[in-house]
């Protein structure tokens, strides 16, 4: 088969590999019939992220229909038409017990590989480096989908693969960011990145009872996809000062809560920012945290700062006072993709949501590296991927 | 029975009569990974305290009470490089104890170049002092890591020694069946992956057989020293093992409904020579990396039904790594 393979730094190509086979019981093959590049393939793309190989097959979100079942899958036979959650997930351990699926204790064989650097190690993803298990991934013609009696989401055929796509990672995850603000009546919530899971935080907000969304980027493009399919406003960090934007908009108090879309691999301006880009490239430090610093001191005292946009290691100059003296909470994770799922797909058939409208960009598989190029560079518009294989 | 008394668990693991416990309090394994923590927290501080140094000099001069002339900044960027340097080294060695001892050399020129700097102004001398006391303090951590690394270091090709291992997990199954599954020693190697088969063959008496490097097995005869239904299993090699062993399994129950607590400790005579070599290898550079797995890999099948395979990991050696890609027609864990 086809698959989309690692290279080394900001290098991506498309080698014909073996078809995967079932392994494990529970584990059924996919037929991959729509894969999209996500934010976080960046920063393995990028290098970010320690622990990849050359050769490995990149890509966790991914739907399609299955082709083949090992014995101990009874929920899904050959034919049926499902989205593959991006964490995998036993379903039996203690934590997938808790519906806490990205921290299931049994998924990554490699954790062996991560205990050193993160005390313990949360669960396997597909596609994500071998220090999150070394799976091969979906940006694929088919995938081996380990669990699968425990993780796809069978999906109805009126909906189109676009329509439910993102149910594998984007939309759950811009989901949880806004329900971990714990969002009560008349709260403002502001989110840095206006990236597909920024869109994403900043439209779930706003189905959890948010008043007010305001969204941080620097694309135009992007912020004007916030503006008028999201409905948020936006500030424009290139041309105002986002604290006192963000004081001015809410009265001084600052926003309720806070989300960081961003990640490890901001950008930003001015001193602290080269001195970040210098301490990461010379591996001081392993991430950039420029709107994370920026975030925690724009959210109100008491207020929670909610945290998806991902981080690898260690970060610098982090803004612990602020987040002590003025009692801030930090939620963050994984995604727990397969809790959303269910009700996020019953909220796509009862029409509340259309998460097609990020996408603006659809190739081949073959053209995966311009896909990764394009989608690194923002250029001409481009705000989410999807490929098909 | 949801509790141990003080006199119960000082008799866990006591090594059986031919196998002689470690010298020390701490188990080896666990002081080779204290030792290379520090070391490592060490390097960081030195490439964090060179770039420092390169980047502002004058700075650091002020910081540090000293004169903030052309020549203190030379100084301080020499010193700076010299930190990456041993920073890096510290890191990229398997054995870092000779970069450990260049922290120790580099902190005795820090502290004779604090003594001959000249304060600007009288409230530097304050500062000076603090700054030599720091370097004192640093001087101090840098000769004990040191001492402690160069000391493992002649261990290694020192006379045998005892192993000792201890690991544990909590898997999510009630106590009684993880009690069961371990007291069928023909399990173990489904989840012990360098094991190849165990073979009851009498009361209380088990044939095993291990993988070891270059195709090579090595076989010995097992007795069960101690059994205690759903609470504890002890076990040990008998007389005309290549490698005496004896291990330890205690079952407990995990607070809050969580399962079961597995503790395994495990005992290996390792002669020297080349069958010390061969279970070095056989456990990797840190022998309880191995048994963490194993551990993991028993959680696995209790949980799950069975052992995970993962397309990135070699199959039979769960710890090396492949690129994460389908393998060619090889026969995966459960067909
Ligand atoms: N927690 C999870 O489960 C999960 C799941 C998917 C993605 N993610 C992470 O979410 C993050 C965003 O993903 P994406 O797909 O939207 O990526 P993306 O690269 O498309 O979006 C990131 C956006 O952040 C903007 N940005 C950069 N620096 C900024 C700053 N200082 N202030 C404000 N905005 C800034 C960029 O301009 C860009 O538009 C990534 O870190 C990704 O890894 C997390
Ligand atoms: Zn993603
Ligand atoms: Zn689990």
């Amino acid at each position: 088969m086809k698959a989309v393979s690692w290279q080394g730094r900001q290098s991506v190509q498309v080698d014909t590999v073996p078809d995967p086979q079932i392994l494990n019981d529970r584990d059924a093959i996919v037929k991959i019939t729509s894969t999209a590049i996500c934010g976080s393939d960046l920063h393995l793309y990028n290098g970010f992220i320690p622990g990849m190989i050359k050769g490995d097959i990149l890509g966790h979100e991914f739907m399609g229909e299955v082709v083949e079942v090992g014995r101990g899958v009874g929920n899904l036979k050959v034919g049926d038409r499902v989205v593959v959650p991006f964490p995998i997930a036993c379903g039996n351990c203690t934590a997938c017990q808790a519906e806490a699926y990205s921290l299931c204790e049994n998924s990554n064989p490699n954790a062996w590989m991560v205990e050193p650097i993160w005390g313990h190690s949360p669960a396997g993803l597909f596609g994500y480096s071998h220090l999150a298990g070394g799976y091969a991934g979906g940006q694929a013609e088919f995938a081996r989908v380990p669990f699968a009696d425990v993780g796809p989401l069978k999906v109805p055929d009126h909906l189109t693969d676009e329509q439910v796509l993102f149910l594998s990672d984007i939309f759950p995850t811009g989901y949880m960011g806004a329900e971990m603000c714990n969002i009560q009546r008349g709260d403002v919530i502001a989110v840095w990145g206006a990236g597909p899971v920024g869109q994403f935080a900043a439209k779930s907000a706003f189905m959890l009872g948010a008043e007010r969304v305001i969204v941080i980027d620097r694309f135009e493009d992007r912020l004007r996809m916030a503006r008028e399919k999201v409905g948020a406003e936006t500030i424009n960090y290139e041309q105002t000062s986002v604290l006192e934007a963000l004081k001015e908009l809410t009265g001084g108090r600052g926003p309720d809560s806070v989300i960081d879309a961003v990640g490890m691999e901001a950008h930003g301006h001015g001193a602290l920012y080269a001195y970040d880009k210098v301490a990461q490239t010379t591996k001081m430090t392993t991430d950039r945290p420029v709107a994370l610093r920026e975030a925690i001191l724009a959210c109100k005292n008491g207020g929670t700062v909610s945290v998806i946009g991902v981080y690898s290691g260690v970060i610098d100059k982090f803004p612990m006072g602020a987040v002590m003296n003025r009692s801030l909470t930090i939620k963050t994770g994984q995604a727990h993709v397969h809790r959303y799922m269910r009700p996020l797909l019953d909220r796509i058939e009862r029409g509340e949501i259309n998460p097609s409208f990020v996408i603006t960009h659809t190739m081949r598989l073959d053209d995966a590296p311009l896909g990764y190029d394009k989608f690194l560079h923002k250029e001409d518009g481009c705000v989410k991927v999807v490929l098909k294989p | 029975m949801t509790a141990f008394d003080v006199r119960d668990q000082s008799r866990i693991g006591q090594p059986t009569d031919h196998l002689l416990p470690p010298p020390d309090e701490m188990t080896l394994d666990q002081a080779a990974v204290t030792d290379r923590r520090l070391s490592v927290v060490l390097g960081v501080l030195s490439i964090a305290l060179g770039v420092t140094n390169l980047a502002v000099p004058r700075e650091v001069a002020r910081f540090i009470g000293v004169c903030a002339d052309g020549q203190t900044q030379t100084a301080l960027r020499i010193v700076g490089i010299r930190e990456i340097v041993s920073g890096i080294g510290i890191f990229r060695q398997p054995k870092p104890s000779g970069w450990a001892w260049t922290r120790v050399a580099g902190d005795v020129m820090d502290l004779s170049l604090l003594s001959n700097a000249t304060p600007r102004r009288r409230g530097d001398w304050a500062r000076n002092r603090a700054a030599a006391l720091t370097v004192l303090g640093i001087t101090l951590l840098d000769l004990y890591s040191a001492v402690r690394l160069s000391r493992d270091t002649l261990q290694d090709v020192a006379q045998p020694q005892t192993i000792r291992v201890k690991k544990s997990i909590t898997v999510n199954r009630a106590v009684g069946e993880v009690y069961a599954y371990w007291h069928n020693f023909e399990n173990l190697p489904t989840f012990m992956s360098h094991l190849e088969a165990v073979h009851v063959t009498g009361i209380n008496r088990s044939r095993w057989k291990a993988k070891a490097p270059a195709g090579r097995t090595v076989e010995w005869d097992a007795e069960i020293t101690q059994d205690v239904p759903n609470e504890r299993i002890m076990w040990r090699s008998l007389e005309g093992a290549e490698i005496p062993n004896s291990g330890t399994v205690e079952f407990r129950f995990a607070p809050g409904d969580r399962g079961t607590e597995v503790h395994v400790e495990l005992y290996y005579q390792s002669p020297a020579g080349k069958i010390g070599v061969t279970l070095a290898k056989m456990f990797g550079e840190e022998p309880g990396m191995q048994i963490a797995d194993d551990l993991r890999a028993l959680k696995q099948v209790l949980e799950t039904g069975s052992v995970l395979v993962a397309d990135g990991a070699e199959l039979g050696n769960r710890l090396a790594q492949r690129p994460a890609q389908p393998r060619k027609d090889e026969a995966g864990g459960d067909r």
